[in-house]
């Protein structure tokens, strides 16, 4: 049941990305994007990584779609034609890809229970976060917890990150605004 | 055996949505079908928990909604304005 709902989804995913590249619509561009990030979370959720899938949601299909629409109010949304013949980023492309499936036959198979990643820490964290009574959800116990130092310098980067973007964006508009009251007071 | 014939359900609806948001000849279509793309989402991740025994994921299903929203908000308003940040107060 599973393998068949995740051979339509990545069947669906394949049509999509087909049509984002046949698409010379900007605009549809970002919805065909915005239903990608859909498709591609429910098989996240199929093969059982929820939180990544959220993860895929929210970036993907919601923040996403909010910021390419607002790069199409400055570019417009029509696509203009290809400068060069797409023969070289074609040949780039497919030896990448071809590299990539190449080094998957090395990885383990799927969901192999005693794979490295399963043997090294995972054990460890486990074991601790049932001594210690930590949260029952394993990951929160790893995020929060024992990388906890970690989360909260990545979180201080990206609030930096974010007052920073938001303070040029503030001043941005504030100039824009005064320049067209001196305009209109000429 | 119930939720298997839903999840097959959801998925023919989700090839039909889908096929319209590649084909549809005018962007409000394909509008539309996002928008249903993400319903359609919504769906199987709350059936999938229940066939794989975790209905939890209900919860998760609950931001995809919020998400969703969002996202056709946004799509709406750059078309009606052209503009994310244009705000009727401004008095444009």
């Amino acid at each position: 049941m599973i393998e068949l709902i995740e051979g339509v989804l990545l069947t669906m995913l394949a049509a999509v990305t087909i049509a984002i590249v046949r698409q010379h619509n900007l605009f549809g561009v970002v919805i065909l994007a915005g239903v990608y990030s859909f498709l591609m979370a429910s098989v996240l959720i199929v093969l059982d990584a929820v939180d990544v899938a959220m993860t895929e949601a929210s970036v993907g299909a919601g923040i996403s779609t909010v910021i390419l629409l607002a790069t199409l109010y400055l570019t417009g949304s029509r696509e203009d034609p290809p400068a060069h013949t797409p023969a070289l980023p074609l040949f780039v492309a497919t030896v990448t890809g071809a590299a990539l499936i190449w080094g998957t036959f090395q990885l383990p198979g799927f969901g192999v229970a005693h794979s490295p990643i399963h043997d090294h820490v995972a054990p460890a964290y486990l074991e601790a976060s049932t001594k210690h009574e930590m949260p029952p959800n394993v990951v929160t116990a790893v995020l929060a917890d024992f990388r906890g130092y970690d989360t909260l310098g990545e979180t201080t980067v990206i609030f930096t990150a974010g007052i920073g973007v938001m303070l040029l964006l503030r001043g941005r508009r504030k100039r824009q605004h005064g320049s067209a009251k001196e305009a209109s007071d000429t | 055996m119930m939720f298997a014939a839903a999840t097959l359900a959801i998925l023919a609806a989700l090839a039909l949505v889908v096929s319209r948001a590649i084909l549809g000849p005018t962007v409000f279509d394909r509008a539309l079908a996002g928008n249903s793309v993400g319903t359609l989402a919504i769906l199987l991740l709350a059936v999938v928990g229940f066939l794989t025994g975790r209905p939890e994921w209900l919860d998760i299903a609950i931001t995809y909604g919020l998400l969703n929203l969002i996202g056709t908000l946004a799509v709406l308003k750059y078309f009606r304005y052209g503009d994310l940040a244009y705000d009727d107060e401004d008095g444009a």
